[in-house]
């Protein structure tokens, strides 16, 4: 059996502005869905084709009774106390997109929505920034996240062992596995950078300053849309990996972000 | 003992983290009614307005589209008619005797008729129009440059903002203070889009869209492009003017600066 070993494996940098990205991207998920719900449909392109929406929540009449309906590509799914109309019978329902408990302010207030935003989202810029130059300055980003074409190439028997809740320990465990680099890595320079560039495009202010926003997006409707689906990409990743926190080792996981100290565990003997 | 405590604990967790997500949702609706909170919030449209003010050249244009991207349905927004009597009276004969109004810091006051507005030097856009709700309708505008306008009225020297007083209730109260009106700075004032249409895709502006006249400023969001304007005033500041905040939808807590 090898010792039980306590390595540092958080640089001060990666547990600040991790925590900071945490509360930032909550704040800027929720004031996000206010402004959403001003007008809870998407689109492609540069315009709003009112009459053919991609995603769209609403309520529709159903002889008495009021329904909430989404429709995505034309197709309506029943989503009553959900999107398009939240609440239930005891205490009633009223007419928005995301309920109340999504959205920041709780009440519709797309200009309180919209300060929330935008302050925050200067703060996701700055945060997001001394990240990304702290880990090309100092080697994290080559070191510690790019992966190895040997990992690429068992990337199979990771996602096998991933599968089994079977976790690395010993030498292994004091690196980052593959697909840890891969998830990490597309959400740090590809998700967050796209909602930040999907963001200005939708500003008719940096639209005239930098017109190949709208290209390389396919229009500003496009660009909102692209931003909705790379937030939902975040929400997903945000939701594994807290799955995955929880169950490779709640407490030692937490202390490492916040201590930067993890214990690893003893490497298994081989039979 | 130690499954009893890990039992506490757990139980701790469960209910701190219930207690902490009611705090966090309500905690933010507190702090949204927070004046020191609404303060901080509101230096990030400083941030915003100085960098887009850095990017932005006075060259730098909205992206103009062609016949082939109008909007089949472009949908009139906020106002879509003034019960005004004065402008229901020039409703009715086609605006023949209405007359736009400039004054202010200006040395040579104006009174303009929509025949004066015409003859005057024009400018065709198609352009896109974002709402602050989220949605795009493409549309194409003809009308005079408001440069052309503030150059024939001669500004004064201390002229900074130019207010737009409009004819529409939009706060449905029925008072002369709370009809629409807007503000824009000089750098917006004098660019080249920056128009006064009296024509929305090739047809005499529509009441819906703001007749007899429709300010249309590119770069930034819809709300700032004032229908039915009936008064324009060069001003050296705006804390004396209604809300204090420069605009309708400024006094209800939009920013300013609408170019995001």
């Amino acid at each position: 059996m090898s010792e039980r070993e306590v390595i540092y494996r958080h640089s001060a940098t990666v547990r600040a502005t991790h925590w900071i990205n945490a509360l930032v991207l909550l704040v800027l998920l929720m004031s996000g869905l206010q402004i959403f719900n001003a007008h809870p449909a998407l689109y492609l392109g540069s315009k709003s084709d009112f009459n053919d929406p991609i995603l769209a929540m609403g309520t529709v009449q159903d002889g008495e009774s009021v329904k909430g309906v989404t429709t995505i590509f034309g197709f309506a799914f029943n989503t009553t106390g959900a999107f398009g109309l939240s609440g239930d019978a005891d205490s009633g329902y009223q007419d928005r997109g995301f309920p109340w408990w999504a959205t920041l302010p709780g009440h519709r207030d797309l200009a309180m929505g919209r300060r929330w935003h935008f302050f925050f989202a200067w703060l996701f810029l700055f945060n997001g920034l001394a990240y990304l130059l702290w880990s090309l300055g100092s080697g994290h980003l080559r070191r510690d996240l790019a992966p190895s074409g040997k990992e690429l190439k068992h990337i199979g028997a990771s996602i096998w062992e991933h599968v089994r809740l079977k976790f690395p320990k010993g030498e292994e465990a004091k690196r980052y596995n593959v697909l840890q680099k891969l998830a990490y890595l597309s959400v740090a320079l590809i998700l967050l950078p796209l909602m930040l560039l999907t963001g200005l495009a939708m500003s008719p202010g940096m639209d005239a300053a930098f017109p190949f926003l709208l290209d390389i997006f396919g229009g500003r409707q496009s660009a909102r849309t692209i931003h909705f689906i790379a937030a939902s990409g975040i929400v997903i990743f945000v939701v594994v990996h807290l799955v995955m926190v929880l169950i490779s080792g709640v407490w030692n996981n937490l202390r490492s972000m916040i201590t930067g100290r993890y214990v690893i565990a003893p490497a298994e003997d081989k039979p | 003992m130690s499954g009893e405590r890990r039992l506490d604990r757990r139980g701790f967790l469960a209910r701190g983290l219930a207690a902490a997500s009611t705090a966090l949702l309500g905690g933010c609706d507190d702090l949204s009614d927070q004046p020191w909170v609404r303060r901080v919030l509101d230096s990030a449209e400083t941030v915003t307005r100085v960098t887009q003010r850095a990017l932005l050249t006075p060259e730098a244009l909205a992206r103009e589209y062609s016949e082939a991207d109008l909007s089949r349905e472009f949908k009139a927004n906020g106002s879509t008619n003034s019960e005004d009597p004065d402008y229901v009276t020039h409703a009715k004969n086609g605006f023949a005797d209405w007359r736009l109004v400039v004054g202010g810091l200006v040395d040579e006051p104006l009174e303009l008729s929509l025949a004066e507005l015409r003859a005057m030097p024009s400018r065709t856009q198609i352009t896109r129009h974002d709402c602050v709700e989220g949605w795009s309708c493409i549309g194409k505008w003809k009308g005079v440059p408001l440069s052309a306008l503030l150059e024939k009225a001669k500004l004064k020297q201390d002229a900074r903002y130019i207010v737009f007083y409009c004819a529409d209730d939009l706060g449905q109260t029925g008072t002369e203070a709370d009809k629409y009106y807007e503000s824009i700075g000089l750098a917006d004032a004098f660019h080249a889009q920056t128009i006064l249409a009296y024509e929305m895709n090739d047809q005499t502006l529509p009441i819906p869209h703001g007749a007899p006249l429709r300010l249309r400023v590119e770069r930034q969001l819809g709300y700032k492009m004032a229908k039915y304007v009936m008064r324009i005033e060069a001003v050296d500041g705006l804390a004396s003017i209604r809300g204090g905040r420069g605009g309708f939808w400024e006094d209800l807590g939009y920013e300013w600066y609408a170019g995001i």
